[in-house]
């Protein structure tokens, strides 16, 4: 069993495997996700497509080892996969360059190579002169641009051993304004593809979905589980309005389902 | 990731940095001007200056004896004595040095205190009630109690400001972790931080505005207890501070040194909130964007 697992994690960035979890015991019990099978190779951008309160940030966290599944196995081939919320979360006390700074402190990376690291990574989500303002004096965009700069920090510091790394985000754009959403979403893809990680990108919109990912994994509501997916890298216009079209119609079917019941 | 990149990435960052202009929040950096600062300090001295004049116009009239309501100018008099003999610097000094020491040590007590009720849970069930309940007993209460314990000594007067100092401190301590967003502590563990590590760069600065309110009332505490434990204990042993220089103008029935005294204290706990809480707390907030009082 954990010789499969080990051979598995060579060829996956993370695999889950029959991943159960349900909050509280007993008559209350809420069953959030049940018999989740999901896989992300390394360097691929998949993105989990759920209504609200369908389990998609359970699945994150769990992933993310800030909960643990109630049953079920999760493979990471990194120790530590880099995570970004919806909130930007930085630290209000801290200038930007500090705050992705933090994430090298706590991988013990040292001062220097703290600072020009950090001021790289910034660079990277072009904010090459604001490492000095605090969070407060940056836009949301802005910050949340912080955030990614923060998570990759993480991200390569947790698989410094050459192993893929892998990035979650749990819906970081949602609570942008729509330029601002459209502008980042064409950043990330730039990032992506120069650091070569996997992604495992929530949303709850569609053509977000779509637009981002090479395959989009359909998830459903209460308890989630995965019902399809669909490989959408590399579409032309057309076929991509095709499949926004018919992921839609699925996502309809997946919620209306519930008013039934 | 399905359109090639057809708009180039020039126009991408221009698009951005556009957007960045648009949205940063702007700054009101407000400069150093003569104006402003009339505008902060003429109040407080026009209202200090009124209620000097109607002081004197009430002395004037007579209304009160003499040994009830001395002139203003009488007051003054006591005072500049007093600082030319020095007496007033000997009262002051043995009055806040004690003040500082027992706020020190109640810096020292309150904090790991504090620390322990907010993440300890069984520890915050057993003594976080005792702890906000001893926060509104007043500490002269305890004067009498410590004079039996310790005698009429400097343990007694620590002892009273212990008292009335590590409950705001504790609680402030406590009140700031608890505000503190989770979110916080949740990306310290995403990003691989340690217990301690966590404490040390999330926690700690995190509940620093709310430990910063705590230690402001603290010393408030320490300086009321103070006063009220040299009132109630005077002796030799310790030396005259200003309560024992306040109660020995009673005692004289010298009014002019009563007022005297009462303005000394009360110059004390203005000066260390302006010169040493006020700024303290400016730029904590300021640098989280918190400024919006002043
Ligand atoms: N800590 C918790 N305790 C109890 N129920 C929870 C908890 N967290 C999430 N849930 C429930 O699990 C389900 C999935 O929640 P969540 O993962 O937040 O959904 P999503 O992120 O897709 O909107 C919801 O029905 C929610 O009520
Ligand atoms: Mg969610």
């Amino acid at each position: 069993m954990t010789a499969t697992l080990e051979t598995s994690a060579m060829t996956t960035a993370v695999r889950l495997t029959g991943v159960h979890k349900s909050f509280g015991a007993g008559r209350g019990a809420v069953s959030a996700l049940e018999g989740v099978d999901l896989s992300v190779a390394p360097g691929e951008f998949v993105c989990l497509l759920g209504a609200s309160g369908c389990g998609k940030t359970t699945l994150l966290n769990l992933v993310a080892g800030l909960d643990r599944p109630t049953a079920g196995d999760i493979a990471l081939s990194t120790s530590r996969p880099a995570v970004m919320f919806q909130e930007a979360a930085l630290m209000p006390w801290l200038t930007a360059s500090r705050n992705v700074e933090l994430a090298l402190r706590f991988a013990g990376v040292r001062r220097t190579q703290r600072r020009e690291r950090a001021g790289e990574l910034l660079e990277l989500v072009r904010l090459g002169g604001l490492g000095d303002k605090r969070p407060h004096e940056l836009s949301g965009g802005m910050r949340q641009r912080v955030a990614l700069a923060r998570a990759l920090a993480s991200a390569v510091q947790g698989s410094q051993d050459g192993s893929p790394a892998l990035l979650l985000m749990d819906e970081p754009f949602s609570a942008l304004d729509a330029i601002t959403r459209d502008v980042l979403q064409g950043e990330l893809l730039r990032v992506w593809r120069s650091t070569n990680t996997a992604v495992l990108f929530v949303t709850h919109d569609v053509r977000e979905a779509v637009r981002l990912g090479q395959r989009v994994v359909l998830l459903s509501s209460r308890p989630g589980r995965v019902v399809r997916e669909w490989q959408v890298g590399d579409l032309e216009p057309s076929a991509e309005a095709a499949a926004i079209e018919e992921i839609n119609t699925s996502l309809r079917e997946v919620i209306s389902s519930h008013a039934a019941a | 990731m399905p359109q090639p990149d057809v708009v180039d990435d020039e126009s991408v960052a221009a698009v951005e940095a556009g957007l960045d202009a648009l949205d940063t929040p702007t700054e009101r950096r407000r400069r150093f001007t003569w104006r402003r600062a009339a505008a902060v300090v003429a109040p407080p001295v026009l209202a200090i200056v009124l209620l000097i004049a109607v002081w004197q116009a009430l002395w004037a009239a007579a209304f009160w004896p003499e040994y009830q309501l001395p002139a203003p100018a009488a007051v003054w008099q006591v005072i500049t004595d007093n600082v030319q003999t020095g007496v007033a610097f000997d009262v002051l000094w043995n009055s806040v040095h004690r003040a500082v020491l027992g706020f020190a040590a109640g810096v020292l007590i309150g904090t790991p205190l504090g620390l322990i009720v907010a993440k300890v849970r069984i520890v915050r069930a057993a003594i976080g009630p005792l702890l906000s309940g001893l926060q509104s007993l007043p500490s002269v209460a305890w004067v009498p109690a410590a004079v039996l314990w310790f005698g009429v000594t400097p343990s007694t007067v620590y002892f009273v400001v212990l008292m009335g100092s590590v409950p705001s401190i504790a609680n402030g301590l406590v009140a700031g972790i608890d505000q503190i967003p989770p979110i916080l502590p949740r990306v310290g563990t995403v990003l691989g931080a340690s217990r301690l590590g966590s404490a040390r760069h999330i926690l700690l600065p995190a509940a620093l505005p709310g430990y910063l309110a705590g230690l402001k009332q603290g010393w408030a505490f320490s300086w009321r207890s103070l006063m009220a434990a040299e009132i109630i204990a005077v002796s030799p042993q310790l030396g005259k501070g200003l309560g024992a220089f306040l109660e020995e103008g009673r005692n004289l029935s010298d009014m002019p040194t009563v007022i005297a005294a009462i303005f000394l204290i009360l110059l004390v706990g203005i000066g260390i909130e302006l010169l040493v809480f006020r700024p303290l707390e400016r730029s904590v907030l300021r640098a989280r964007g918190l400024s919006g009082a002043f």
